[in-house]
This record gives C-alpha cells, structure tokens and sequence, in this order.
C-alpha cells in the first residue's frame, strides 16, 4: 500500500503538468467553463493537441495506436486535466466507451477501422442506447433492425446522445428479434451518422445548453459488417460498455469537484458587503469540511477501484459506488454555494458573482444523478450485485 | 500508486479472522460482555503468541517492527469481531508511551509484548481535559518520592481500566512552589505553560493508594473508569515537558484506529442486514427486494466504502508519517465513526423487531459504533479541525 506516485507516476505528472501549463488555450482557467456548442472548433483543436501529444488512449494496447500505460497512468492524467480545468475531449464516448467495448468484442477488420480513428478524433463517436421509452429500463427499447440482404435496415428513435450534431459514427443498440424475451433480442451495431435516414435534433437542457440531441432513423441501412458481437448478442457488448462508462469516469469526477470544493472555499473566505466572511459561520463551517471528508473518500475509493482495475482489467462495484457518491455530493457542493450568495443567488448573468458560475454548476449538477445510470439504478445495482440483496422487480 | 494490502498482509487478515471467528464468536463475546470481568483474560497470551502486540513495535525494542497498516487490519477485524479485550487500549492508547520510554523502563514494554500484561492511557479528568487533544491541560500531580513518583488526581473515561495490567497517566510534575503559580489565567498563557510541565508516568495496577471504579457503560464490550490516584506509585515514561509529541502521535494512531474498528463494524452489521432482508418474507417477498429498504442498505454500504477508503489512508499516512496524517485521521475518524453508527441502525430497521431485542448481537455493533463515535469527540469535533485548517489561515 503507496498513496505517492511511484517515480515513473511522479514524472508522468510533472511533464504533463508542463504540457498543460504550455498548452491549455490561453485565458481557459479563467473563462467560467460551460458546456456547450460555442467553443467547438476551440475542443476539437484541443481534442487534436492531446491525441499529437500521445495522451489519447494513453492505456490502449500499442496495436491498436494506444500507449500501452498502466492505469494508473490514465488516472494521473484524468486527475490533472480536471484539475487543470482543460476542456473536455470531444470524443470521451469514442475513447471511454466505444474503443473499450470493440477491443472486447470488436472484428479485427473494425478495430483496423476505427480504434486508431478514435484517438485521432477523425472519427467522433455518440452513443445511441436511451430512447424516449426506454431509459433506466434500457432493455424494453424498440429501435428496430430488420434484416435486408446482408444488412440491417434501422428505423426509430434515440435521445440523450450528447455529441451526436458533430459525431461521425455512433455505437447503437436496436432490437433485432421482437420474439425473443428482451434481453435476448438486442443487437449492437456502429451506425455511421452520415447515412441517409440519419436526422440529430438538439435538446436543450434545463441549464439552456443543448449538450445533447435526439436522433431519429428513418430506414437507415447498416451493413452486416458493422454489427459488434453477436446478432441478438448486443446486451451484453452494450454491458461492456456501460461498465466502461462509469469505471475509468471516476477520476475526472473526482478532479472536478476538487476544483469546485477549491472555488467554494475562495468564495467562503470572501468578506460579503458587511464585512462577514461566511467562512465564519459554524454550520458553514461543517457544511464544508464535510465536503471536503467526501471528496478524499471518493478519491481514495477511486484508487481501490483502479487497484480492482489493474488487477482484473475489468472495471468493479466501486465505480458504481463512486459515481454515485460524487454526482449526490456535487449537487449539496453547488448548493451550498448559492446559499453562500445569499439573495445575489438568482442572478446568473454577467455582472453576477463569477459572471453566473455557481448558477450553472448548480442546474448542470442535477443531471449527475440521471445521466450514466441514475442513482436509483445505481442502488439497485450495489444493493443486487455488491451486496447480494434480492432483484427488486 | 497502490492502494491493495499485500499478500503478507491478506494472510493476516485471514489468520486473526480465523481465530476471532473460532473464539470469540458474537454468542460468546455477548456471554462475556453480559458478564465480569467483561473478557476473557486467558486470550492475552494468545493475541501475544500470534503477534498482535509488538506488531508496529521496533525490532531493536522487541517488536516485529511492522507499521498500522499492519495493524490496520487487525484492528478491523477486531472490531468485525467486537472482541472484547483491551486491544485497541494496550496496542492504539498506551504503545507509544511505553515504547518512547523502551531504552529508561525496557520492562514496561517487554511485560506487554510478552502477553503478561495489558495497558491503557488515562487523560481524561472530571474538571480538566475530556479528548486526548487537550491532555496537555491535565491538572494530575506528580510529585518526585525518593527516585520514584507518586501521582495525585482522578482520571476518568479510562478504556478498559478494569482490565488492564497498567495505566499510561498524563500528569503535570509540580516542583516545589509550582502550586502558587498555577492557574495562570488567560487561555493561551494557560496552554502554553500547561504543555511545559506534562509528563507520562505508569502506574501498575492493582498498586496500593489508586482505586479502579468501573462505571456502567453502554459498550460493555468496552467499559470505561474512574482511575482514583492518591500518592499512587508511579514509574516515570516520558519526562516533563516531553508529553505533547508522544501524545499527538498516540491521539493519530488511536483516531487510525478506531476508524479501522469502525470499518469492520459497519461491515458486519450490513451483513446482518443483508443476511435478513434476503430470507425474511413479507407480502410474499422477501424484504429486501423492497427498495426501500434494499436502498436504505446500499446508502450505508457506500458510506462504509468511503470511510473504508478513508480509514486506510489515515493509517497509511500515519505509518508513513506524512504530512497530511492529521487532516486525513480527522477525516478517516469522522466518517468512519457515523458510517458505523448509519449501518448499525440501518440494520436494526430493516431486521425490524429482531434487531431491537436483546438476544440479537445487533446493538453489541451498535453501541461499539456509538463508543468509536464518542471517543476523541463526535464526527462534528473533528470536521470543526479540518475547517481550520481549509478556512483559516
């Protein structure tokens, strides 16, 4: 047991802490960072700068174009672009979830096609699994694949694709035998978002960004070639998938709400206009250590689940804890910090306190415990596969 | 970065698992906390042959010169098992003392590590220091007898006194015409000059001139005591004025501890909840396939996963003497203490009248946890010190 970096973890660090300070996008740290469309040419370029620098699939097989680094390497790296607060890369569902799930199940002819595309950012992917009917219950979705010849023809519709109005390819779940119980029918295939038939409409969240998108398939033919795993065998590629989405997640979650935790207390030790600092005040006061108890919590968890990580080169039950941990403990964060603004909490625009930060991170936080499993979800999972309680339906 | 016990570690883990579960199953440790003397004494010599004792302890003391994280892990089992002995108050209380004074009194510490003896630390007194961080304002008098010493005052809150072979004493040496310049008033004058004449003494019971008085305790697994010193022989350990830096890293190690205690409590207590809720049938089901209760579980198990997460760390820290050790033991003993206690009354609902009755080991885990909770002060104590150190300054 070692909480320090090795040597080699140590100098992977200080070079990237280098890289970063020489080639964040100037002013980024200071700009309040938003999610959203307007600075997509700035996250490709930085999406592009990552990959020359080698930090893309830093933990993929060298065959595959990755850097064959241990994990560890890539919780350094998740750890200090969230510290740093770099933009987000436009392709994490190409490099978190996508590249994963075709090394486990992939063709050798799609990995050729896409792995080394993925890290370049040539090829974007999204993620076509929720639909409007079939959210937490992912398996009653009715995308439907029909065969034809020796492809499929897609008609239906899918919703929560965040990426999908730039991506060029998506991983996407349809039902491929109605007869079958619903586990069972389900194929995953590669759609490629260019097709005919392929229309993405932007939703707009409750914060005012359009993150995500709808995406609707009209008679869209996708070649036999691109199915991944088995017809009829695509639940469990698309657990592969989601296991990914959540076990190398942590570290970049847990970089954040550092962040915040580190802009929470500036904002406590600064005087209001009496003169009072709300530092001083005693339920403040546990209201922010507390924060501070869960957030080495998660980071230390993170670590056990990189150790289960490394061990089993499978993801564990401590992602799924972690992530629900942290999406509950940065929603009372953000909270906590427009109760330190006081009435000046519901202005959210310019000339509001850090031009409307707090205000975003706080609507934005309410997505945390829906998106990548809702914590309902994520209950019924530790409750059933960690704690062995029995299935609640 | 590794955060895995190793394989020596493990097999230790499985050896004093074993041999609680074996001996001291919760039947039997509830005969014997129903009981007198609240213990079986004739364990000492076993926890001596199987090297409990001298674990952290110096080879060139007699130790086998391993660290907490060692003894983390027996800690934990120790409070899985709630094996009552006085453990934690010989090897997390009263070592550091014996072991700072191994070159001037070698036989305080040999008699412990041979299993001859067991050991605590008395700080607390009725009008003076209630938590071992404020010991340095113990009012105790020590007063030179010849080449011996001879201690004055009353302890109180002493862990396992009844049981033990000696007490650690924190007393206040008084040359003579001390008395007159005491109290200097004025907090910090009175801090400051209290710290200078501190000192530890040992004091070997039975010895004539100190009383025992057991009080009736709520963990009477572990019972707390009244220690009466009237010019009660005392062997002199740790010089005055040279207490404060062996009692700060007692108060570290014990806050290590209990947090390691509280993780096998919380985790035995969801074992017995889980164990439950999976058999016991209500409406034609079993009970935990009720979210509402199957989640009531999950949000206990992951706050134990975090104090888990939390209590590792500290003793990692504290073995390896890291800077951080004092924050990471307030956050690991915080967490961990009210994890313990959310478990253990989490499993006392969902066992429903079971858990409420008194032939259930249930609320032995119970009122271990609230003991962990209490001691050094509640979880709200400790974060009021993290605050300090987030906020001030």
């Amino acid at each position: 047991m070692d909480f320090r970096d090795s040597p080699e973890e140590a100098s992977f660090r200080a070079r990237l802490r280098d890289w970063l300070g020489d080639n964040l996008p100037a002013g980024w740290a200071e700009r309040a960072p938003r999610a959203g469309r307007s600075d997509l040419a700035e996250a490709l370029a930085w999406s592009r700068k990552l990959y020359e620098a080698g930090y893309a699939g830093l933990t993929w097989p060298k065959r595959y174009g990755g850097g064959g680094a241990p994990y560890t390497f890539q919780a350094i790296l998740l750890e200090e672009l969230a510290r740093a607060e770099a933009p987000d890369h436009v392709n994490v569902i190409g490099l978190g979830m996508a590249g994963p799930t075709l090394m486990a199940h992939g063709t050798e002819a799609q990995k050729s096609r896409h792995l080394e595309p993925i890290l370049s950012g040539e090829q974007i992917f999204c993620q076509g699994f929720s639909e409007p009917g079939a959210g937490s219950d992912l398996a009653s979705l009715r995308t439907r694949a029909v065969r034809d010849g020796d492809g499929f023809v897609l008609d239906g519709q899918k919703v929560w694709s965040s990426f999908a109005h730039v991506a060029h390819w998506c991983i996407l779940l349809a039902r491929t035998n109605p007869e079958a119980a619903k586990h069972r029918g389900l194929t995953f295939f590669l759609v490629d978002m260019h097709a005919p038939g392929v229309e993405v409409r932007p939703l707009r969240q409750l914060t005012g960004d359009p993150e995500f998108n709808e995406i609707f398939l009209t008679g869209v033919r996708v070649p036999a070639e691109q199915v991944v795993g088995e017809v009829d065998g695509g639940w469990a590629v698309a657990m592969t998938t989601l296991l990914h989405e959540r076990g190398t997640l942590g570290f970049a979650l847990t970089g954040r709400l550092e962040v915040l935790l580190r802009k929470l207390v500036a904002l406590a030790r600064t005087p209001d206009g009496s003169g009072v600092r709300p530092a001083d005040d005693p339920l403040v006061r546990d209201r922010i250590a507390r924060q501070w108890v869960e957030l080495q919590g998660l980071r230390f968890t993170n670590y056990r689940a990189l150790t289960s990580l490394a061990r089993t080169g499978v993801p564990g039950p401590e992602g799924s804890v972690a992530k629900l941990h942290w999406s509950e403990s940065n929603q009372r964060l953000t909270k906590l910090a427009l109760e330190l603004l006081g009435p000046e909490a519901q202005l959210d625009g310019d000339g509001a306190v850090w031009n409307g930060y707090w205000q975003y991170q706080q609507l934005r936080s309410r997505g945390n415990t829906i998106e990548a499993g809702t914590s309902e979800v994520l209950r019924n999972i530790i409750a059933e596969r960690v704690l062995g309680l029995p299935r609640s339906r | 970065m590794d955060f895995a016990f190793s394989e020596e570690q493990e097999m230790l883990r499985e050896s004093a698992r074993d041999f609680l579960a074996t001996r001291y199953p919760l039947e039997r440790v509830a005969e014997l906390a129903d009981g007198e003397p609240g213990w079986d004494p004739s364990s000492w010599g076993r926890l001596a042959d199987l090297g409990w004792l001298g674990l952290s302890v110096a080879e060139d003391h007699g130790g086998a010169g391993a660290t907490l994280v060692e003894e983390a892990v027996l800690f934990e089992e120790t409070g899985r098992a709630l094996y009552p002995g006085p453990f934690l108050a010989t090897v997390g209380l009263a070592l550091p003392a014996l072991e700072a004074a191994a070159k001037t009194v070698p036989q305080a510490l040999s008699a412990v590590l041979a299993g001859e003896r067991s050991a605590t630390l008395a700080w607390a007194e009725p009008d003076g220091p209630r938590t071992i961080a404020e010991a340095g304002s113990a009012a105790c008098a020590a007063t030179r007898d010849g080449d011996g010493w001879r201690l004055t005052g009353t302890k109180r809150l002493v862990p396992d006194v009844a049981a033990a072979g000696a007490v650690v004493v924190v007393a206040r040496a008084e040359a003579p015409g001390d008395r007159q310049r005491e109290p200097a008033p004025g907090a910090g004058a009175r801090a400051a000059d209290s710290v200078a004449g501190v000192g530890l003494w040992l004091v070997d019971l039975p010895a004539e001139r100190a009383v025992v008085v057991p009080r009736s305790t709520m963990d009477t697994t572990r019972r707390l005591g009244d220690l009466v010193l009237d010019a009660a022989p005392a062997t002199l350990l740790v010089p005055p004025g040279e207490a404060a830096p062996v009692l700060a890293a007692t108060r570290l190690r014990a806050l290590a501890a209990v947090a390691c205690e509280a993780v096998g409590v919380t985790e035995r207590a969801l074992r017995f909840a889980t164990e439950y809720a999976g058999q016991r049938e209500q409406f034609g089901r079993p009970v935990g396939s009720y979210q509402a209760v199957s989640h009531r579980i999950t949000d206990a198990y992951v706050a134990g996963e975090l104090a888990r997460s939390l209590a590792y760390w500290a003793a990692w820290s504290v073995a390896s003497d890291e800077e951080q050790a004092p924050v990471a033991c307030a956050a690991a003993k915080s967490a961990a203490g009210e994890a313990a206690v959310l478990a253990a009354e989490s499993a006392i609902q969902c066992m429903g009248g079971i858990g409420f009755t008194w032939d259930h080991p249930l609320h032995r885990l119970y009122k271990r946890a609230q003991w962990i909770d209490a001691f050094e002060g509640h979880g709200a104590a400790h974060r009021r010190e993290l605050a300090a150190a987030l906020l001030d300054g």
